[in-house]
């Protein structure tokens, strides 16, 4: 169980989280949504470290991620694995070289069991036969996929997916979707994803943070999202015709 | 009556003009201090975050590798160009200039090796480069910047500054010694062809000259200036390009940035270490 609490996070005079705090559970594909520019991917960013908090604490299992250093913080960081939302993807290295290069950095595999592995997360994601492309010559669609391969390599205890389905296809997000539940499920990670897709959303949403204006505006399950009278997240959530259509049956 | 205050509004128009532009000097003046301290400051911890004992040294030897070649061999051709027009040019300006019939003609080989040896090649070859590798280093690193590649090497646990700048300063500094002794020879081999080919300076007296009261300190200390150099470029470049901010735009501003920065600091520790170690 990942636990944020109370943390702020200003850049120069625009404060983007404003007292946040929430809890990530284990297991559960955690959702954050908001709209666009509200502070999602800081939330984000801050609680995987790559943002220091102005103020507050971010705690994986108990243990106080924010009061420690870089070297402390190095075991939980290999526990992380991270889809970013533009990919981030290494430019000169090949889609293998890509997944392969957590386990290079930080195993003493035998190149053979790397490969083994490699294979294994890029078929997990449902790509093959693109091991020797570079970035730039596959899809978006691919480079999500990769990245998430790429994510999973070192087994993550805590993922984080930042718009995993941005950009794509309905049909391709819903089995990305489907993807990182699966894998929630069946290596029981604590795994927070950002969204404002609301297929996603009622896709996979088991536990769910709303972020309005960088505050942490509502915490709930799905069930109790269709059941909130809260105005802010009625107003986001049921923004097109076919969710309002849905909500009036 | 009406005429005296009249001129003491003016004066009191123009102190308050002089006023107000002094104050704005002020503020500008101590604004740029504090940037410049403040970039003092970042490229220190920068620095320091560097020397750390690296993840894996394997990753490390076989990056140093791929930078030895990236920055070395895709340096020589414009090195090469560069030297031999170099050695070409000094030594026909040095002809023309030594008109005196006191002067032996030999002693145009001298100037023109001594010229190369201790300016040409380790300084004005640096700038090329600080120019060729500083801009590539700072736009492969801000490109990494910006489309969160730093980011997914920090959220492994890695060093990102070490593992993407200490093989480039360690590539630098291995590479660019043996570039600029390239240089040195092919500038002497130029002006040695130009003098010849157009006759001004006969080969005999060029070959002589540039043998005689040849002072192997000048390599030394040539060698001294280009690894101070190449680590100036390597670092401040991967200095501005580890710190950019924002899109596509601002990876070409660092870039420039890079350029501009290593040429600066280039030049004014060409002066410090002549200071230094010749004077
Ligand atoms: N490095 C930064 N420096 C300054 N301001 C920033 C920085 N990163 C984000 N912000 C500001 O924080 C706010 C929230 O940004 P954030 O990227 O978290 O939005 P988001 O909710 O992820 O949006 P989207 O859905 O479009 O990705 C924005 O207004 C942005 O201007
Ligand atoms: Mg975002």
């Amino acid at each position: 169980m990942i636990k944020v609490d109370h943390i702020y996070k200003t850049f120069g005079e625009k404060t983007v989280l404003d007292d946040v705090s929430c809890t990530f559970e284990t297991g559960k594909v955690n959702l954050i949504i908001g709209q666009s520019g509200m502070g999602k991917t800081v939330l984000m960013k801050c609680t995987v470290g790559l943002f220091e908090v102005d103020k507050g604490a971010v705690y994986f299992d108990g243990r106080n991620f924010s009061e420690m250093n870089f070297k402390e913080r190095k075991p939980i960081r290999q526990e992380i694995g991270m889809v970013f939302q533009g990919g981030a993807l290494f430019d000169s290295l090949t889609v293998e070289q890509n997944v392969m290069f957590p386990l290079n950095m930080f195993t003493h595999m035998t190149q053979e069991e790397k490969l083994d592995r490699v294979n294994f997360c890029l078929q997990r994601v449902n790509l093959v036969n693109a091991n020797k492309l570079f970035p730039s010559e596959i899809s978006g669609g691919m480079k999500k996929r990769v990245a998430i391969a790429r994510a999973i390599s070192m087994n993550p205890k805590y993922l984080f997916c930042d718009e995993p389905n941005s950009g794509l296809d309905p049909k391709t997000s819903i089995v990305i979707d489907n993807l990182i539940m699966e894998l929630t499920e069946e290596f029981g990670t604590t795994t927070v994803v950002n969204t404002h897709d609301m297929n996603s959303l009622t896709e996979m949403g088991e536990k769910i943070v709303f972020i309005y204006k960088g505050k942490n505006y509502w915490e709930g399950t799905f069930e109790e999202l269709e059941m909130s009278d809260n105005p802010e997240l009625i107003d986001f959530v049921y923004a097109s015709k076919i969710m309002k259509r849905m909500r009036k049956h | 009556m009406n005429g005296s205050f009249c001129r003491d509004f003016k004066i009191h128009v123009i102190k308050t003009n002089i006023l107000a532009t002094f104050c704005k000097f002020a503020t500008t003046l101590n604004t740029m201090l504090t940037k410049t301290w403040f970039e003092i400051g970042r490229y220190w911890k920068f620095m320091k975050g560097l020397f750390v004992k690296p993840e894996k040294f394997i990753v490390y030897y076989r990056q140093v590798m791929h930078e030895l070649v990236s920055i070395g061999v895709g340096a020589l051709g414009i090195v090469a160009l560069t030297s031999v027009f170099m050695g070409a040019v000094i030594t026909l300006q040095s002809a023309y200039n030594l008109v005196n019939p006191m002067v032996p003609l030999y002693a145009v080989g001298i100037v023109a090796r001594d010229s190369i040896i201790l300016e040409f090649s380790p300084t004005i070859i640096m700038l090329v480069l600080a120019g060729k590798i500083g801009s590539s280093i700072a736009s492969e690193i801000g490109t990494m910047r910006v489309t969160e590649q730093i980011d997914a090497l920090e959220i492994m646990g890695i060093n990102s500054s070490g593992y993407l700048t200490l093989p480039k300063i360690v590539a630098g500094l291995l590479i660019c010694p043996f570039v600029v002794i390239i240089s040195i020879f092919l500038g002497i081999i130029g002006g040695w062809v130009a003098g010849d080919m157009s006759g001004i300076v006969p080969s005999a007296d060029y070959i002589r000259g540039i043998q005689d009261q040849f002072l192997p300190f000048n390599i030394v200390f040539a060698l001294i200036k280009t690894l101070v150099f190449a680590y100036i470029i390597t670092s401040v470049s991967a200095y501005h390009g580890f710190h950019t901010d924002g899109g596509a735009l601002e990876v070409g501003q660092s870039s420039t940035k890079a350029v501009v920065y290593s040429s600066i600091f280039i030049l004014i520790f060409d002066y410090i270490l002549t200071q230094l170690i010749l004077a």
